[in-house]
């Protein structure tokens, strides 16, 4: 989940994004682990995440395997939570991703009460994770920062479509695509939150933020 | 990855959703066509684009009248109406490509999927980072640019003499033909993947030189480094690497916050 941690943007763009996930170290404590995580996301979808994923076969968003022809007037394409749920069975790792602060606060409180066993980490700004951890009561036991893009910047394209590619670290969102998503709200094609959700359909952990991209989308 | 020629056409859908640009319309063919040496096997095309299943010589009728008319359709962005993005058999050493940029696939090394490394994720019960350590991981190519083996090998070989130990659970590790100095294994340095990552640890008084390094090779490489540095924390949930870092001057406001929620099995901890 590194893929998490390098998602670009101001701080103040960043306030609407708190992704949990939760995984067993391989070799030390992956026995029982597919049920621990299922419980994960269970717990988690009290808490009303934008979106959810397993590791191993994908997020909630996914591409469909056979489209009827009618979708390009009519896509409806649910959400099947559940499925994501029940299709966790192997030690994999599981993602819940959240919009707002008082979502992954209370969901944290209630990930300390479970004591499931599996480590979990919440990937955010570093002070408003700081302050979800005090409210549920935890003492943070290790911190990744991220430093940023360096080497050839020229190699990078311009902020905005930065700010939605690298809501899926792996890079199944590709720059282009974010880059003609955001022409298509610009020419009225599409509304952000249909162009949000096509990109949330390529990022097979479940982490990207359909809420913030379509916020994005609208800003720019 | 391919494409089906006879199945392809030529809707451009794949074209812009490639992370590596790597697929066109070929003006002569009049149909999708991957440059194989930029492609990394992410399978992104394959996995994250819709399928239709629709008939290849219907769908061309179809849009060859409607071009005549100078007629756009708008078909949803993300969809290969016929089915035409076809799996190709990976043979070494091309089957790096895949290993280290599909991030459905675990890494054999680590059988771990994603980018195949646990990081400070899972150190609340690997203790990899130890007190007083730090941990460092330089990732390549992310976003979106990709990256090939010689690039991380420019890098490792110039962190491999300073006071650092490569992390050995790790993908790019086991790769590595001499990890004494960082060198990998020659059969692999001209492949491309979307992204790898170096782990490295370290101790504190060591990240200001460590991090000015890599910051100079990385301005020499063709590609992106993304850097992270990882730290344990105290018993009141505080360390002594935010300020650090704030002295140096980097902003490292967004951060993977390891709870400390995991737990080693009773027989692990005796």
């Amino acid at each position: 989940m590194t893929n998490t941690l390098h998602r670009f943007g101001a701080p103040e763009t960043l306030q609407d994004d708190y992704i949990v996930f939760a995984l067993a170290a391989r070799g030390v404590n992956e026995e029982g682990a597919p049920a621990k995580l299922q419980e994960f996301l269970r717990l988690a979808l009290k808490h009303n995440p934008v979106n959810v994923g397993n590791g191993a076969k994908g997020g909630v968003y996914r591409a469909s395997q056979n489209l009827n022809p009618l979708a390009h007037w009519r896509r409806t394409d649910p959400l099947d939570f559940k499925a994501i749920v029940d299709g966790i069975d192997s030690c994999t790792s599981v993602a819940a991703v959240f919009d707002t602060l008082a979502n992954c606060e209370a969901f944290l409180a209630e990930l300390k009460q479970a004591d499931l066993g599996v480590s979990v980490n919440v990937s955010a700004l570093a002070d408003k994770a700081h302050t979800c951890c005090k409210t549920a009561g935890i003492a943070r036991h290790s911190v990744g920062y991220s430093l940023g893009f360096h080497g050839d910047l020229n190699l990078l394209p311009d902020r905005h479509v930065l700010e939605l590619s690298t809501m899926c670290g792996h890079g199944m969102v590709s720059h282009n695509f974010a880059r003609k998503m955001m022409d298509w709200v610009k020419e009225g094609r599409r509304d952000p939150k249909q162009a949000a959700t096509y990109m949330a359909r390529f990022c097979t952990c479940g982490v990207f933020n359909p809420t913030r991209a379509a916020r994005i989308l609208g800003e720019s | 990855m391919q494409v089906d020629q006879d199945k392809c056409v030529a809707c451009s859908n794949c074209v812009p959703v490639c992370p590596m640009g790597a697929i066109r319309i070929d003006p002569t063919l009049n149909r999708a066509t991957v440059n194989e040496d930029e492609c990394v096997e992410c399978f992104t095309c394959y996995r994250g684009m819709s399928k239709e299943h629709l008939n290849p010589t219907l769908v061309r009728t179809i849009r060859g009248f409607l071009k005549l008319l100078r007629i756009r359709f708008d078909p949803e962005p993300d969809v290969c109406p016929t089915d035409a993005l076809t799996e190709q058999t990976l043979t070494w050493p091309r089957m790096v490509r895949r290993a280290f940029s599909d991030p459905l696939v675990p890494h054999e090394s680590t059988g771990v999927a994603g980018r195949g490394t646990e990081e400070v994720k899972t150190n609340d019960v690997t203790d990899r980072v130890k007190e007083g350590e730090v941990g460092l991981t330089i990732e390549f190519g992310r976003p979106g640019v990709g990256v090939r083996f010689r690039d991380i090998q420019t890098m490792s070989m110039a962190l491999a003499p300073l006071p650092v130990k490569f992390e050995e659970k790790n993908p790019v590790f086991s790769l590595m033909s001499d990890p004494a100095t960082g060198a990998i294994r020659a059969d692999i340095l001209n492949e491309k993947v979307l992204s790898a990552i170096l782990e490295l640890q370290t101790t504190p008084e060591h990240v200001p030189r460590l991090l000015q390094v890599v910051e100079q090779v990385a301005g020499g490489l063709n590609t992106i480094v993304a850097i992270g540095v990882a730290t344990r924390c105290d018993a009141q949930g505080e360390n002594l690497l935010e300020p650090l870092l704030e002295r140096e001057g980097y902003a490292g406001y967004r951060a993977k916050t390891n709870l400390g929620l995991g737990r080693r099995p009773a027989a692990a901890t005796a």
